[in-house]
């Protein structure tokens, strides 16, 4: 699907800005940052939205519609589609975990629950090398949470 | 004479330029604000090297009364050094995010200046005389051997080439957690405000230990955080009230004698989003990056990615007006993330008498609405215009699918050559206009 492949360059590009903008001088812009995870949000449940809809499993219907290019609209029940409900288990025909990957959930902080969302839920399908390493990195450095929780922790080292 | 003239009748002369001629420009010489004193007369600049420079219009020569005074290198001086803060191990850049002129009281001049963390209070000042024939020390300044003190004289003052010399007579400093975005003297002359993401300090422009927190909009949650302040402004001639703008395109008003904080809004501007123009790119390009009040006071004007909006101030609802800068920018936004141009953040600014607005867009234009012609008009600022006195063209970019001669098409235009900062002079249709390292002034053309 096109808005799916377009929400996964989108996000791939916001992940790739929010890790760059960690070693400009001045340190982390909030403003930005905040912009930026807007973006990776609606970028992230267009995917969730489009790969369920591909796996036929969602509990409510999708109304998107694609545009060119990448300026999709946004479907109205993005803001219900918690990633909580998302089960581990659901996983893509091909997103088996690369194996540098922990294959274990690690313990979520309090409050984060409505944030991070499983690991293989939103895995890239199959992923650029770079992105994957990337994404290796980042989940590296921050195990036990979704990619909402990689950008709240940059936030929060302000 | 006068600030009125619409763009209907108004031509715009290329006056001045200053700056490096280089293509390849420095980083520390990137112009980060511009703005004008409260006469005109002066006019000063900021760049990414924590400089400050300030020019000072030459006054109208009798010879040729058609051409008003050029501005000339007045004062030059290091406001900001870069730091480093050893507990968050993270660099505090030197850059001048803002400059605001203080009214003019004596015979000196004052400004204030800030970076991403501390606010300085300058004082300009000129020495045109200097004491001579001291009784104890010699004229290079070292003291004499008592032994040969027979007499007595009195140091007198003799004139003495012009010296302007820049003092910083306050620091405001460890008062903001994150980046100072603006600031904004109060009409009493006493107070201002400075605003970082997510704060709004009250200082007394004579205490600098301490400041009083109006504004706080950060969530106990920093996961629940979703907005911050991108603006903040005095009212022109209420000292009670203030804006500030926010990343979600809304603008609060806030009255100070309603309580002590300002958390809870008097008034709250805000238009409702048009859902055909709903992106992935929506929060971005609705973020407000400048707010200005009219010099009457009665308008705000805000400014976002693609538009100019006038607000006024007795209704809340929507805007007034509505300008759109760079429309055809509307379908290229993807593209305009992935270069980083769509967090760019432009400035916008009143003509003195508030008939028309300015504000810069790509390709070095800059675009001009007049407000009561309901006319707008697009001017470019570059070296091949720069003859002196040589009238502007307006410029057009083309949106259709046929190019028209002397148009520029959407795909040809620089975006690393952006109009982030213009000021208006405040009495006269004069105008400075910051290209990434140099600094245009235009003039009306006078008959």
């Amino acid at each position: 699907m096109e808005v799916n492949v377009e929400a996964r360059r989108i996000l791939a590009v916001s992940i790739s800005k929010l890790y760059a903008s960690r070693t400009q001088r001045g340190g982390l812009r909030l403003h930005r940052s905040l912009l930026l995870s807007m973006v990776m949000r609606s970028a992230r449940d267009i995917y969730h939205s489009s790969r369920e809809t591909e796996g036929q499993t969602s509990e409510e219907p999708m109304e998107t519609s694609s545009k060119e290019g990448c300026d999709s609209e946004i479907t109205e029940d993005k803001e219900n589609m918690s990633p909580t409900k998302q089960s581990r288990k659901r996983r893509g025909k091909a997103s088996a975990a690369p194996d540098f990957l922990p294959s274990k959930r690690a313990r979520l902080e309090p409050g984060e629950e409505r944030y991070a969302a499983p690991m293989g839920s939103w895995r890239f399908d199959p992923p650029p090398t770079h992105i994957a390493h990337q994404g290796a990195d980042l989940h590296q450095r921050s195990r036990d949470r979704g990619i909402t929780g990689t950008m709240v922790q940059a936030l929060r080292s302000i | 004479m006068g600030a009125g003239g619409g763009t209907s009748d108004v031509q715009w002369c290329f006056s001045q330029v200053k700056g490096a001629i280089d293509d390849d420009v420095a980083e520390a010489d990137i112009i980060s604000t511009v703005e004008f004193n409260h006469s005109g007369e002066l006019l000063a600049t900021g760049d990414k090297g924590g400089r400050v420079v300030i020019f000072q219009q030459e006054p109208e020569s009798k010879n040729q009364p058609q051409c008003r005074g050029e501005y000339n290198v007045y004062s030059t001086f290091q406001s900001h050094e870069p730091e480093f803060d050893y507990l968050k191990s993270l660099e505090i850049e030197e850059k001048i995010n803002k400059i605001r002129w203080l009214p003019q009281k004596n015979a000196a001049q004052f400004l204030l200046s800030t970076n991403d963390k501390t606010i300085k209070l300058w004082k300009i000042s000129e020495r045109d005389k200097r004491p001579e024939g001291y009784n104890l020390k010699e004229e290079d300044g070292r003291y004499r051997d008592l032994n040969t003190v027979t007499t007595l004289r009195v140091p007198v003052f003799r004139p003495m080439d012009l010296m302007v010399e820049a003092s910083p007579r306050r620091v405001f400093a460890n008062a903001h957690t994150y980046h100072v975005n603006s600031i904004s003297v109060n009409s009493d002359c006493e107070t201002y405000l400075s605003a970082d993401d997510l704060r709004i300090n009250l200082w007394n422009l004579e205490i600098t230990d301490r400041s009083f927190n109006i504004v706080d909009i950060k969530p106990t949650n920093m996961e629940e955080l979703t907005e911050v302040i991108t603006a903040v402004e005095f009212h022109p001639n209420q000292c009670n009230t203030f804006v500030y703008s926010s990343s979600k395109g809304t603008i609060r008003l806030c009255d100070m004698r309603a309580s002590a904080l300002c958390d809870k809004h008097a008034k709250q501007f805000e238009e409702p989003e048009d859902p055909n123009n709903r992106s992935f790119f929506s929060e971005i390009i609705s973020s407000i990056s400048d707010v200005k009040f009219s010099h009457s006071g009665r308008y705000m004007m805000t400014r976002d990615y693609l538009s100019v909006k006038i607000w006024d101030l007795n209704m809340e609802s929507r805007p007034v007006e509505t300008y759109q800068v760079h429309e055809y920018l509307r379908s290229k936004l993807c593209s305009l993330y992935e270069n980083d141009c769509i967090f760019d953040k432009f400035e916008c600014c009143w003509n003195g008498n508030d008939s028309v607005v300015m504000t810069g867009s790509y390709n070095n234009f800059f675009r001009m609405f007049d407000r009561g012609y309901r006319q707008d008009v697009t001017l470019e600022a570059s070296r091949e215009n720069s003859k002196p006195r040589s009238v502007l063209k307006p410029r057009k970019v083309s949106t259709g699918g046929k190019r028209k001669k002397d148009e520029i098409s959407v795909d040809s235009l620089d975006f690393n050559k952006k109009i982030l900062h213009t000021a208006w002079h405040p009495l006269d249709n004069i105008i400075a206009v910051a290209t990434t390292n140099n600094l245009y002034i235009f003039q009306e053309k006078l008959n």
